[in-house]
């Protein structure tokens, strides 16, 4: 099988992720319950991991790393636990339904929502920012890349916006995080919220927030954290605060070791091998009669996925075709971004996304682009 | 691409819907497999159990039997 839905999940993860969670899964006690080799192996492991991602994602502080089961829960701990009724968001028609839900949900609570629209072709208004700005504004809430069309929101202009204006700038790096560079310091973000089984190349069910100094978050949860256990209310030290309930430490061992891999091998060079490959594949397609290429292609920076349709063929059928004739694994359908398939009038189609992690090769990439071309053809 | 074929297809509401159908007609030896759901009979991202066409009445005697949560059953050409 050629893997290309590494956008839903790098299938491929540097071995030293397994080594790494089969060495915690016979040797960790419980991180922070008990002062035993077990329970600090853990910890320290934990910590460290919290060190890294602070390093890599310009978070001022280790323990303002607060980790979660996922991005989803990252978003929706920072989505609900600092907006609520009353209070103005912007956001983009570039979100997924991790961010899209939280906000409609919060709107039925009482707060107000707006969208940066993207046009028939995709791209962000970004002059709707400052349009949609009110009196009682609080925060902007967007993606740093479109989970459907890999096209990259400028936000160092966004955290310019939001400094400007005293607004919290929320960032779902989910399909960034360890591929493109984010500094929540020099790009005035003040709550990155990541997954690990992504770019980072970590297991799934890792994930979470990294925190600016001052950002105070209600937490979504309250439980037992193994300190305070007298007070009668969740710790208010960060990352206890958010963090209610036994870490997943195996899982997090395992993201400890690919955050290794990702600063042994450099950010850069994983991205620059990626977006290679992407380019390789859309130069291959693009032109082909009947075959229809979403996203900004003039773009500097993006993420390292090409979504297309084959003239009106359902996308999901084309995905399987890929799947079943020829061993390719994409990914088709709605992509949980119901707002931009609309903006791009593919809200019956869908669309066929393929996405690269730096584990595929070119000869991967030039069979897909063969097997599109075969697609195509017999769609004429 | 491939000549369109007649399929009975079925819809979950929720991936674990899907695993569930996939687990009982595997044990009751009922042919088919999961494949992306075609727009045309469902609105999420999800799967669908697709069927050679005259499997329908097997299919629903056992969504009955095993109280399988499905969505619905579709006779498309796909």
């Amino acid at each position: 099988m050629i893997y290309l839905d590494n956008a839903a999940t790098t299938q491929m993860k540097p071995p030293t992720v397994a080594t790494a969670m089969l060495e915690a899964l016979s040797s960790y006690g419980n991180s922070g319950r008990g002062g035993h080799a077990g329970a600090l192996s853990a910890a320290r492991t934990i910590y460290e991991t919290r060190e890294k991602l602070a390093a890599l994602l310009g978070c001022p502080r280790a323990d303002h790393v607060c980790f979660t089961s996922n991005s989803t829960q990252a978003l929706n701990t920072a989505i609900s636990g600092l907006l609520g009724p009353g209070d103005h968001v912007i956001s983009t028609d570039w979100e997924h339904n991790s961010v899209l839900r939280p906000l409609y949900r919060l709107r039925e609570q009482g707060a107000e929502v707006d969208f940066v629209p993207a046009g028939r072709n995709g791209r962000l208004d970004y002059a709707a920012f400052a349009r949609l700005l009110r009196p009682h504004t609080k925060a902007v809430v967007c993606t740093h890349a479109s989970n459907l069309t890999g096209d990259v929101v400028e936000i160092g202009r966004v955290g310019r916006f939001a400094r400007e204006h005293g607004l919290l700038f929320l960032l779902d790096a989910s399909q960034t995080a360890g591929v493109l560079p984010i500094d929540m310091t020099a790009q005035g973000i003040d709550v990155v919220c990541f997954t690990g089984h992504k770019g980072l190349m970590g297991p799934q069910g890792t994930g979470g927030l990294c925190l600016r100094e001052g950002v105070e978050i209600r937490p979504l949860a309250v439980g037992g954290t193994g300190v305070q256990s007298y007070s009668e209310t969740q710790p208010r030290e960060y990352p206890t605060r958010l963090e209610a309930g036994t870490l997943n430490g195996h899982g997090l061992a395992g993201l400890n070791a690919a955050l290794d891999f990702l600063r042994e091998t450099g950010t850069g060079v994983i991205y620059a091998h990626e977006d290679a490959l992407a380019s390789r594949f859309v130069r291959r397609v693009r032109d082909l009669p009947g075959v229809t290429v979403y996203g900004d292609w003039a773009a500097s920076l993006r993420a390292p996925i090409v979504t297309l349709n084959i003239a009106g063929w359902d996308s999901a059928q084309v995905s399987d075709q890929l799947a079943e004739r020829f061993g390719i694994a994409t990914r088709p359908g709605a992509h949980c971004a119901p707002r931009l398939h609309r903006c791009l009038g593919t809200e019956e189609q869908g669309a066929v996304r393929f996405s690269w992690s730096y584990f595929n090769t070119e000869a991967e990439t030039d069979a897909a682009a063969a097997a599109v071309g075969i697609l195509a053809r017999e769609a004429l | 691409m491939r000549e369109r074929q007649k399929k009975c297809v079925v819809t979950f509401r929720t991936t674990a819907g899907a695993m569930s159908m996939e687990s009982a007609c595997k044990a009751a030896g009922l042919p088919g497999r999961l494949i992306p759901a075609p727009r045309s009979v469902t609105a999420g991202c999800g799967l669908c159990w697709a069927a050679p066409p005259d499997s329908r009445e097997a299919l629903e005697e056992l969504v009955m039997k095993k109280h399988l949560d499905v969505e619905g059953i579709y006779a498309i050409i796909f």
